[in-house]
């Protein structure tokens, strides 16, 4: 169906964030109603959009009206609606913590923060709609530059963090721009959809396989698949805090959404792309990836850094779960796609809140947080299950799924490496429980800490931190509806 | 009989669940916060009998919390089985709460707001745990029982309790997403479902030796069975305070893992599966080394609490015993085991508390004499340690007689010495604390002014100890229940 309420999704942070550089520059104020309710309309619009695919299937719009193949189609089938809502819900939330963070750490630089940020969604949220697979690249850069943006404007090492993302997020561009121009010469086409009808004569060629290949390397190192990971920790962790909670639970997510949307777009039961070695192959990586990764988290003394590395194996669960090519794996994976964003949201807005107060994150700083932030504490708490994976918070549904897909595809390594980073989990976030629950025990001969008093966070923070909370428990226990009425949709019968 | 759709179950665990909120509100005021526990747990229990008659009729209750995976909804359901667990403990959790209050009073113990919330919490994850409807949901209230259980465990907050609490973790956490959630995945994925199917739902499906891997997996995945090697955690959480210990551990969480083995025995690999593939054995070896282990090491302890929670863990491995046993007699056994150890044990445990209130003593070495001091505890002493070891006239006695009864029934020579053995092991342990009590003289000057604890602790366990007794007597619902839940 011709529509195009999807693209006032997109343009709503898009546009604001224009006027946000022309008024916020002058007057701070507006910067923040501004922002809140451009993201708000378009969290608004985007559960209009979900509810009117689910009624009347895909919705399609044509920029500058140039008919498909050759013009750049918007196009937005339920699983991209969920997908869009994702990212407009998670913004939105994100924002309120951000804008206390910002305000305090770039004051006179608030309106470029945030016409970075705005531009950033909408990046994201175009990746989401295009079907074309160039515009695609633009999307692409259109992140990464403004990402590179705002990891620049954070203290200390930032800038350094920055180039350093540069420099692998350009030859990750590189590599997908090639494939696409590969493609383009055997098929001569750019809708991803026109590409696919001429893939099967393709079969077994040379060249295929380099696009392919080249595509996939490209996202990976977008998305820090292990190895390819080596950009992320210091990024994230040098970003300003108000644009960590934006970056963290989003970037990887949605360049995972791609590979997987890639995937079921090529491939079909009758045409199987890729050789079982390579799935194996890759399925392999993923498991080694998951257990070096969680390995790694174990050796961080600082919560978000240790959170950047849990980031990093939930990638290669992700990944794994696609490449099993069965219905489980990759309900799993796009499950976790959305249970992973919220997971990842809530933990960043946690430490957030934490750094809020205390300045720093590292462990020695944590010490009887629970009785100085409580409520805090008890929601990072319900994020750190859901990590873990304990039910009923979402992070176990979707971990079931995996494994499930795992055991049925007879891949035992990825089944062993999943329960080893659940393992894993548990030891981080009990650890960081226990430091927080017993505070220093020197002290603790008389159990009055009398010098820790309650210093609970912000509202602007605690606020959708408790949202979030709340949503990691309702999504968990709305799975059932969640699969069988988008997910399972989009799968093809027989994948 | 057609299952009833009821949302009673779900009030059940939520009363407790959503009545942290009002005790946490109450923080200021202790006797409001005691009241609004006490309330609760009336409550409970309340709604529990409610649905007690229905049952005995053969209906079974059930609700839906929530679709979540294909044919694995978050379902509750009351049948005979879950019926014995949730009126044990939901009985229980009545005068722990009261004996709560004493002994923390008492003692004027810090942090008792974050305590009895946390109490609240653990009860309705038990309860949970007793009306689920299957695996997945059993699961689901497992773990949180594990997790609302830690800040209990490790409430004094000290160096001591800190280690403890790790060690509590590592095994409860450790085994049951190590063990037995993929245990539970291969089960979902040979079987198609995870329903609680009286025979169960693996037969026909799965070879022998999945099965045996399943079992195997199983059996230390709930490591609050305590089964070894994986018992370590329980003498470590004695650090707890001791309402906790008698009632978590000796009561919810222990039981709740032999619970979760009951119910993978009797409603997922079945009886005649097993049987078929010979694996009864496998489980009453595992359970007669652990048996007669920690029988054994408990005789060594000085310290009363861990004495006791080695006899736990002896107790728990006999109901695992009689389950394994495969047999009517010997399953039955193992079922009444279930409830007429948590009113003997939570005796024991209630007077060791009260022993500590009244005298600051925790190891039997320096427990001279002081029967004639606080002849009420010592006596429920007395009653709980018989029906522990079997003795008639209390409930442990119908138990044990059962367990005995299958042994010889099955032919199980090794089993009838093995039983026999512990029981004289058991008598070895506990009759020297009551003789100490009473027939050895106190040192000169020891015990001057020590006398009965407060009435709030001795209410408590002067009742439990009556109810072992009139269990003897009255044993008819909890008989006809555990027939009930096996078939027989």
């Amino acid at each position: 169906m011709k529509s195009n309420l999807h693209m006032y999704v997109m343009a709503a942070p898009l546009l604001t964030a224009f006027l946000v550089n022309i008024f916020g520059r002058t007057r701070r104020k507006v910067i923040a109603p501004m922002v809140l309710g451009a993201l708000g309309l378009s969290s608004l619009l985007a559960i209009v959009v979900l509810k009117r695919t689910l009624v009347s299937g895909d919705l399609s719009y044509t920029a500058g009206a140039w008919t498909p193949p050759w013009g750049i189609e918007l196009l937005v089938d339920p699983l991209s609606a969920l997908m869009l809502l994702l990212i407009a819900a998670v913004s939105f939330i994100a924002t309120f913590a951000a804008l206390p963070c910002v305000e305090r750490d770039l004051q006179d630089r608030q309106h470029i923060f945030f016409t970075l940020y705005l531009i950033l969604i909408a990046g994201l949220m175009g990746l989401v709609l295009t079907a074309d697979a160039f515009n695609l690249y633009v999307m692409l850069e259109i992140t990464s530059i403004t990402t590179y943006g705002l990891i620049a404007l954070g203290r200390g090492r930032a800038p350094l963090s920055s180039f350093n993302y540069i420099i692998m997020g350009s030859v990750a561009a590189s590599f997908y721009l090639l494939g696409v121009g590969y493609l383009y010469l055997l098929t001569g086409t750019l809708n991803m959809a026109d590409i696919a009808r001429y893939l099967p004569a393709l079969q077994g060629s040379a060249a295929l396989s380099t696009a392919l290949a080249f595509i996939l390397i490209g996202l990976w190192i977008k998305m820090a698949f292990f190895p390819l990971h080596g950009w992320l920790p210091r990024a994230y962790t040098d970003a300003p805090d108000g644009a960590g909670v934006l970056i963290a639970p989003l970037m990887t997510k949605v360049t995972i959404y791609l590979m997987v949307r890639l995937m079921l777009t090529f491939q079909s039961p009758e045409f199987p792309l890729i050789s079982m070695d390579v799935r194996t192959l890759v399925i392999w990586a993923a498991s080694i990836g998951i257990v070096c990764a969680s390995s790694l988290a174990l050796a961080q003394r600082n919560l978000k850094q240790m959170l950047t590395y849990i980031i990093i194996a939930e990638v290669g669960y992700m990944v794994g779960g696609a490449w099993l090519a069965n219905d489980q794996g990759m309900t799993g994976t796009l499950l976790h796609i959305v249970n992973d964003a919220l997971m990842t949201l809530c933990l960043f807005l946690a430490a957030v809140a934490i750094a809020y107060r205390t300045g720093s994150l590292h462990f020695d700083n944590l010490k009887g947080l629970y009785r100085r932030m409580p409520w805090t504490m008890a929601f990072f708490t319900i994020g750190a299950f859901a990590m873990i994976g304990v039910p009923p918070t979402c992070g176990f549904y979707s971990k079931w799924y995996l494994l499930l897909g795992g055991i049925e595809a007879g891949q035992w390594e990825f089944v062993v490496a999943l329960i080893f980073s659940s393992l894993v989990n548990a030891v981080l976030f009990f650890r960081i429980i226990e430091l927080a629950y017993f505070g220093s025990l020197q002290d603790s001969e008389h159990h009055a800490h009398a010098s820790a008093e309650r210093h609970e966070a912000p509202w602007w923070i605690l606020s959708p931190l408790a949202l979030t909370a709340v949503l990691l428990i309702v999504v968990g226990l709305s799975t059932g509806p969640l699969v069988h009425n988008i997910i399972r949709l989009m799968i093809p019968v027989g994948f | 009989m057609t299952p009833i759709v009821s949302i009673w179950p779900l009030a059940a665990i939520l009363v407790s669940l959503l009545g942290a909120l009002p005790i946490i509100l109450a923080h200021r005021q202790p006797n409001l916060r005691e009241s609004w526990t006490i309330l609760i747990a009336l409550v409970k229990l309340m709604i529990v009998a409610s649905l007690l008659p229905g049952v005995l009729q053969g209906s079974s209750y059930v609700f839906t919390i929530a679709q979540v995976i294909p044919g694995v909804p978050i379902e509750l359901r009351v049948d005979a089985l879950g019926m014995i667990f949730a009126l044990v403990a939901s009985s229980l959790w009545l005068f722990t709460s009261i004996y709560s209050i004493g002994y923390m009073r008492a003692l004027d113990e810090h942090a008792q707001t974050r305590y009895y919330a946390s109490f609240a919490v653990a009860i309705s994850a038990t309860l949970g745990v007793a009306f689920a409807g299957n695996l997945l949901t059993m699961y689901l209230f497992y773990e949180m029982l594990s997790l609302s259980t830690y800040p209990l465990v490790t409430h004094e907050q000290n160096a001591e309790a800190r280690s403890s609490g790790r060690k509590y973790l590592t095994y409860i956490l450790g085994t049951s997403i190590g063990l037995a959630l993929p245990a539970m995945m291969i089960t979902y994925s040979v079987a198609g479902t995870l329903d609680f199917t009286s025979g169960g739902i693996l037969a026909g499906k799965a070879s022998p030796e999945l099965l045996a891997l399943l079992l195997v997996l199983f059996l230390f995945g709930f490591a609050k069975a305590g089964l070894m090697p994986f018992h370590g955690w329980l003498p470590a959480a004695m650090v707890a305070p001791t309402p906790v210990s008698s009632f978590l551990h000796g009561v919810a969480v222990v039981k709740a893992g032999v619970f979760s083995i009951f119910r993978i025995i009797f409603d997922i690999l079945g009886p005649e599966t097993l049987q078929s593939a010979d694996l009864g054995s496998l489980i009453t070896y595992i359970a007669s080394v652990t048996l007669l282990i920690a029988s054994m090491v408990a005789l060594t302890q000085d310290s009363l609490k861990r004495r006791l929670a080695y006899s736990t863990i002896g107790q728990l491995a006999y109901m695992v015993l009689g389950a394994g046993m495969l047999s009517a007699t010997g399953m039955l056994g193992g079922v009444m085991h279930l409830a007429m150890h948590a009113f003997g044990k939570i005796t024991l445990f209630f007077c060791a508390g009260a022993i500590y209130v009244a005298s600051k003593k925790k190891n039997i070495s320096q427990m001279d004499g002081l029967g004639r001091r606080m002849p009420i505890t010592y006596l429920a002493f007395f009653l709980g340690s018989l029906s522990i070891i079997g003795m008639p006239p209390l409930g442990g006695f119908i138990s044990k007689w059962n367990l005995l009864i299958g042994a010889v029934e099955g032919d199980q020579l090794v089993l009838v010495v093995v039983l026999l053995i512990s029981s004289l092991l058991n008598a070895a342990y506990f009759f020297p604390i009551v003789y100490r009590g009473f027939f050895v003289p106190a040192a000169d000057g020891e015990g001057d002014g020590i006398k009965e604890a407060p009435l709030f602790c001795l209410i408590p366990l002067s009742v439990t100890a009556l109810v072992s007794l009139a269990l003897f007597f009255y044993p008819d619902t909890l008989l006809k229940l555990a027939r009930m839940a096996l078939g027989i």
